[in-house]
């Protein structure tokens, strides 16, 4: 691995990992916090949950700016129609809007969208947006490079009806997993949980997640791994 | 450079048929002159009432140092500045650009430059270029909702921090913010640690060098220290003096005044109906 100056020239990427879960009265979102340019982490704190209106949000995923382009338009025409309307728009509406914008110009942007949100129609929605521009509506749904770590994992934990306490944790659990594992995503988690009551942020600090095979507690100092010898080796 | 290499016609706006020719010649190695660049090192902090903006000095033409004392950090609006790396030209073109529609913007408002105004009008420029045009930029400023901080990089992203670097010295400034940054720094400790993350740029990148330029933004007041510090002085200078050859001399002066011109106006009848 060498680092070439090169690759600060490079567009920025979000080397990511974005995670949508349903659960009994709404939905949660959880994302890292790493952007990169090739070796380099350009921001380590960054904000990939985007709030589109008060009740939709999306992760985003791949080139940080086709993503922003993508998150700026949709929350315009989603603040037009919320006026035509006259009231809140729904989740739907909102994930077909990155649809569009997604499908239509799929030859210029690189980018991968989960939305989610709540609304008085049909409850907690999650809805995938994928590279070519297909939406898919979805119980979960990961993304970025992170979800390969991912897949098995929520084939085997994730659940019909859930609590909101339940899919926080499994949100947060993941996301660190695929930290542990996905050298492009890392940093802190965040997570936002909609709902009929609002959304609320959450906010994970990568000194406390929780620990994974082989890692190890911070330390301030090189001195201390030296004086309190880490867990026994593994023996096989 | 993005990879989107499907053939398709596009719909409407710019075409990048050129850019892509260009690309394939310099792989078979027929190479473009070089732009000036500044290979540079620029930093922006907030401090605990408003942003400090940091820059070096040197401005490279590949590994030619082109300018020893150029000006990197831009004028946007009264209360906010922006400091800019990539191709010098770009950098240049766009703030300059930017600037005069956020005056006609407070000419038409009557009001004070936002921020997130300049950020957007430089993220469109950007994104619209698909990273064409080559800035990469800190913006900061002060403006009716507090102190602000970004970046832009040339692709058109943009991030939101309370320290941020740029430019091939990004990394060797980072460090230094990284290690001694905290919230809520005095004005004093707020320039003394942008300062030691450009001199950390201008020792250790050889892109970035000669002076340090600093600008602290505070509400309702700027102050722009040009060549805050130099830490790189003229270690020789001739002792005997320099001295030129002499020039032409004037050997007659004679100034021959133009001839007045004659006006002849005529008395003429007066028109009759």
């Amino acid at each position: 691995m060498d680092l070439n100056m090169n690759d600060l020239n490079q567009p920025h990427s979000m080397g990511t990992t974005i995670i949508g879960v349903t659960y009994n009265g709404g939905v949660v979102l959880g994302a890292d916090s790493r952007t990169s340019t090739g070796m380099y982490v350009a921001n380590r704190a960054s904000d990939k949950i985007t709030q589109l209106t008060d009740n939709v949000y999306i992760c985003r995923s791949g080139s940080a700016a086709d993503s922003q382009i993508v998150s700026d338009y949709v929350r315009y025409f989603l603040h037009q129609h919320t006026i035509q309307l006259g009231q809140p728009a729904t989740v739907k509406v909102a994930a077909n809007l990155v649809r569009l914008l997604s499908y239509n110009n799929k030859n210029m942007l690189q980018t991968g969208i989960i939305v989610g949100g709540w609304d008085k129609y049909e409850g907690g929605k999650i809805y995938g947006v994928p590279l070519g521009g297909t939406i898919i509506e979805q119980p979960f749904a990961i993304g970025g490079s992170g979800s390969s770590y991912l897949y098995g994992f929520f084939d085997q934990a994730w659940r019909e009806g859930m609590t909101r306490e339940e899919a926080e944790q499994l949100v947060v659990k993941a996301v660190s997993l695929a930290i542990a594992r996905d050298g492009a995503s890392g940093g802190v988690v965040r997570t936002v949980t909609i709902n009929s009551e609002g959304m609320t942020r959450k906010f994970y600090p990568g000194d406390k997640l929780p620990l994974w095979h082989e890692e190890l507690e911070p330390h301030n100092s090189l001195l201390d791994i030296l004086n309190n010898p880490g867990p026994e080796p593994m023996n096989i | 450079m993005s990879n989107s290499t499907v053939d398709v016609p596009l719909q409407g706006g710019f075409s990048f048929d050129l850019c892509r020719r260009n690309d394939m010649l310099s792989k078979k190695g027929v190479n473009p002159p070089s732009y000036r660049k500044t290979g540079t090192t620029i930093v922006g902090l907030i401090f605990q009432d408003g942003v400090i903006l940091g820059a070096d000095t040197r401005a490279t033409e590949g590994p030619i140092v082109c300018d020893k004392n150029c000006e990197k950090i831009h004028y946007m609006a009264p209360n906010i500045y922006c400091c800019g790396a990539g191709t010098a030209a770009d950098t240049e073109a766009v703030t300059d650009m930017v600037s005069s529609q956020l005056q006609l913007h407070r000419y038409h408002t009557g009001r004070e430059s936002r921020v997130v105004t300049a950020l957007t009008l430089l993220k469109k420029h950007l994104f619209n270029y698909q990273g064409y045009v080559q800035a990469a930029l800190v913006l900061g400023g002060v403006d009716c909702t507090g102190p602000h901080l970004h970046t832009i990089y040339p692709h058109g992203s943009t991030d939101t921090l309370p320290f941020a670097t740029m430019g091939s010295g990004s990394l060797a400034a980072m460090a230094m913010f990284e290690s001694k940054y905290k919230e809520g720094l005095t004005k004093d400790e707020g320039i003394s640690l942008v300062v030691e993350a450009i001199c950390s740029g201008i020792f250790n990148d050889l892109g970035s060098g000669s002076n340090v330029d600093v600008c602290v933004i505070t509400k309702g007041h700027k102050e722009y220290l040009r060549n805050h510090l130099l830490p790189n002085p003229r270690t020789y200078i001739s002792s005997k003096g320099y001295s030129f050859p002499k020039k032409t001399e004037v050997l007659l002066t004679k100034i021959t005044p133009l001839k007045e011109k004659v006006e002849i106006i005529e008395a003429g009848e007066a028109m009759e109906e």
